[in-house]
């Protein structure tokens, strides 16, 4: 990669990061905390909508931001080439 | 011996056999394979190896009854959301960049990037937020024995001394890494089948996560016919801004970690500790998804089951609870009835945390070998992250003291013995804690996160996302952070200072006002400072992108000399251009 194609790959992971952390931030701190009370007004099967949230729903939303980031990148990677991965280098 | 005694021996003895086996067959050589087993771990077995460090015996046993009896539902949110989402941030913004790095431990990192004075504080930071943590572990397994079997805690304690002593001196990383996946799946399994047959018992819904909607709105009524505030209601024991502050601690304290953070070392490349991250956040998503069901199911019994009847109309599990002082009854008015009604909590009754999950196969009526495996996964749960903290201590001392401070020339082989025997030391003093805890350990372990949250969460973030972050800036927003931190806690933890504190904000919800003060000092005294070199700032740079670079490749082989990568002034602390008041404190 030459400097302006690192810079461009750095932009997009930054880009992707920052929209990732900011669903992790509503879920959690909004839909969890800050909005609990007129979410719960609604519920779906039952439950209260922000309790759910509280302890069901953003734990299943963390784990699908990771699995996106995870296939984003990977494809990230895919396109700016990178195929080689640094499995023998490690350590002193 | 009852018939639940004799099964909990049989799963003991049959876990306990191939925890040993594993660690006999993946015995290491080097100091690559005991402080992060060869670098070599599949994402997945690592993901599980992480999950099971990370969920310790309290995760096992006490968290379901967290959040449904010492929290009144909604306030136990906080550890639930808590606990994951530092995941999110650790994969996003830690675990591949740290990997890349590729040193051994976070003490490592701090100082490499740097200075030498920052490693100090790194390794102080890690090895008490490791002990705090071990003390408690050592306990559970004594506990739990005691529990089951019958046997002393001192003697169950040393018992979990002896096993974690053969596995983890023998092994290292590559032996604790493989036991703990071993150990996950006990745990997991334990813990599932659990969730599933209570579930089923009370909504015949076989999904715990789907059979806790079902299971609200009538606990919910219970509670509103007794008069407690309903279980699914917001804000009934912990304020909004409390709520926010604890929940930032836990998820920022996750992601500060040092046996956290290390894990990721043992990933194959950048993409296996992305993947590893994923992993280990699924793993314990099924854990921590179906802990609040189980409390939830267990506060329904409790209150449908106990609520208005006599002592001697109760169930048989309450007896039996009751007699090893896990359930009080206080009958306050004397009228031998359980009087729920009123006041905090469950009225005359007062209900162990642990309880929950270690009841749960009694009151479901399971047979007798499902309590065997409870005992087992619990056994598990401690015994595995009693490990992995074990590890971190070990390779603070050998690798960020020893070698990198004491002797720099030592051979392969002289730093593997220094390794094991800090090791085994420390299992020593971990066991000792264990059996003889200090009165504030409960305390200190919740208070941790937010000193991890306000040390080593801001200047790891700004280490790898900010080429210009210098070592003075690190050192002062350590210091600032910590201290910080530190003073609020102890000025307004029950035993020492017992203060009101500011705007309410509990003890341990600090960590996140201190995590912020990190932040701040960090970036203002980096502007008035010694930028790092042209070197370090190149390989921050390449840390960015996976993929072979010849600078991280001689960094990673320990090529570049400390004058190179620091500059030629070896005291880099001292500020330049800083005024009296940013002037950094002593580490």
């Amino acid at each position: 990669m030459d400097q302006r194609q690192r810079t461009a790959y750095w932009r997009r992971n930054l880009r992707l990061m920052a929209g990732l952390l900011t669903v992790w931030a509503l879920v959690s701190y909004g839909c969890g905390i800050l909005f609990v009370e007129p979410l719960n007004q609604l519920s779906i099967l039952g439950v209260p909508l922000g309790f759910w949230f509280a302890q069901q729903g953003s734990i299943v939303v963390f784990v699908l931001l990771i699995a996106i980031y995870v296939w984003r990148m990977d494809k990230l990677d895919a396109e700016y080439g990178i195929t080689e991965y640094e499995e023998e280098v490690h350590h002193s | 011996m009852s018939s639940m005694q004799t099964w909990t021996l049989v799963f003991v003895v049959l876990t306990f056999g191939i925890y040993i086996y594993i660690a006999y067959a993946s015995r290491v050589k080097d100091t690559s394979g005991f402080y992060i087993a060869g670098g070599g771990i599949p994402s997945p077995a690592n993901g599980a190896a992480i999950a099971a460090d990370w969920m310790s015996a309290a995760s096992f046993i006490s968290m379901a009854g967290i959040v449904a009896f010492s929290s009144n539902g909604y306030g136990g949110s906080v550890y639930l959301m808590g606990w994951t989402g530092g995941y999110v941030l650790l994969a996003l913004l830690l675990a591949p960049y740290l990997r890349k790095f590729g040193k051994y431990t976070v003490p490592d990192f701090v100082g490499d990037r740097y200075s030498e004075t920052a490693r100090l504080v790194a390794v102080l930071c890690a090895v008490v937020v490791s002990f705090v943590y071990v003390a408690g572990q050592m306990a559970g397994v004594g506990l739990v024995f005691q529990r089951f079997l019958n046997v002393d805690t001192t003697t169950g304690t040393i018992i979990g001394m002896v096993i974690v002593f053969f596995y983890a001196v023998l092994g290292g990383m590559k032996g604790i890494t493989w036991t703990q996946v071993a150990q996950y799946t006990v745990l997991i399994t334990a813990y599932l089948i659990c969730a599933v047959a209570i579930s089923l018992q009370l909504t015949g819904i076989p999904v715990p996560q789907i059979g806790f909607g079902q299971i609200l709105t009538e606990l919910d009524g219970l509670q509103r016919d007794l008069g407690i505030e309903a279980y699914t209601e917001a804000f009934t024991d912990t304020s909004m801004l409390n709520m926010v502050l604890i929940t930032g601690a836990l998820m920022f304290g996750t992601a500060g970690l040092p046996h956290v953070i290390v894990r990721f070392y043992t990933a194959k490349s950048v993409r296996g500790a992305r993947y590893s991250a994923l992993w280990a956040l699924f793993f314990i998503s099924l854990l921590y998804t179906s802990a609040p069901a189980i409390g939830a199911f267990s506060k329904y019994n409790v209150i449908n089951q106990l609520s208005g009847t006599t002592e001697a109309e109760a169930p048989a599990w309450y007896q039996s609870w009751r007699d090893v002082g896990l359930i009080e009854f206080n009958d306050a008015n004397g009228d031998g009835v359980i009087d729920m009604a009123g006041g905090d909590g469950l009225g005359e009754l007062v209900i162990n945390n642990d309880i929950v999950v270690l009841a749960t196969p009694e009151i479901a009526g399971l047979p007798a070998p499902i309590v065997g495996l409870v005992a087992a996964g619990g056994l598990a749960a401690a015994l595995s992250t009693a490990s992995g903290l074990l590890l971190v201590i070990s390779s603070s001392v050998a690798n960020d003291l020893y070698y990198k401070k004491v002797n720099p020339q030592a051979s392969e082989a002289r730093q593997l013995l220094v390794g094991r025997t800090a090791m085994a030391g420390a299992i020593v003093v971990a066991g000792y804690l264990g059996i003889n805890p200090p009165g504030f350990v409960a305390q200190v372990v919740a208070l941790a996160f937010g000193l991890a949250a306000a040390s080593f969460f801001p200047i790891l973030v700004l280490g790898i996302f900010w080429k210009k972050c210098t070592a003075a800036g690190a050192v002062a927003g350590m210091a600032v952070g910590l201290g910080t931190t530190l003073a609020y806690q102890l000025w307004t933890i029950d035993i020492y200072g017992n203060a009101e504190g500011f705007f309410g904000i509990q003890e341990t919800g600090f960590g996140t006002i201190g995590m912020i003060l990190n932040f701040i000092v960090t970036i203002v005294v980096s502007q008035f400072t010694t930028p790092p070199t042209e070197v370090m700032q190149q390989l921050v740079e390449d840390v960015r992108y996976p993929g072979r670079t010849q600078l991280v490749a001689a960094h990673a082989t320990g090529a570049l000399e400390e004058d190179v990568l620091h500059g030629e002034r070896a005291a880099e602390d001292e500020p330049r251009d800083t005024g009296p008041d940013e002037r950094p404190g002593p580490g």
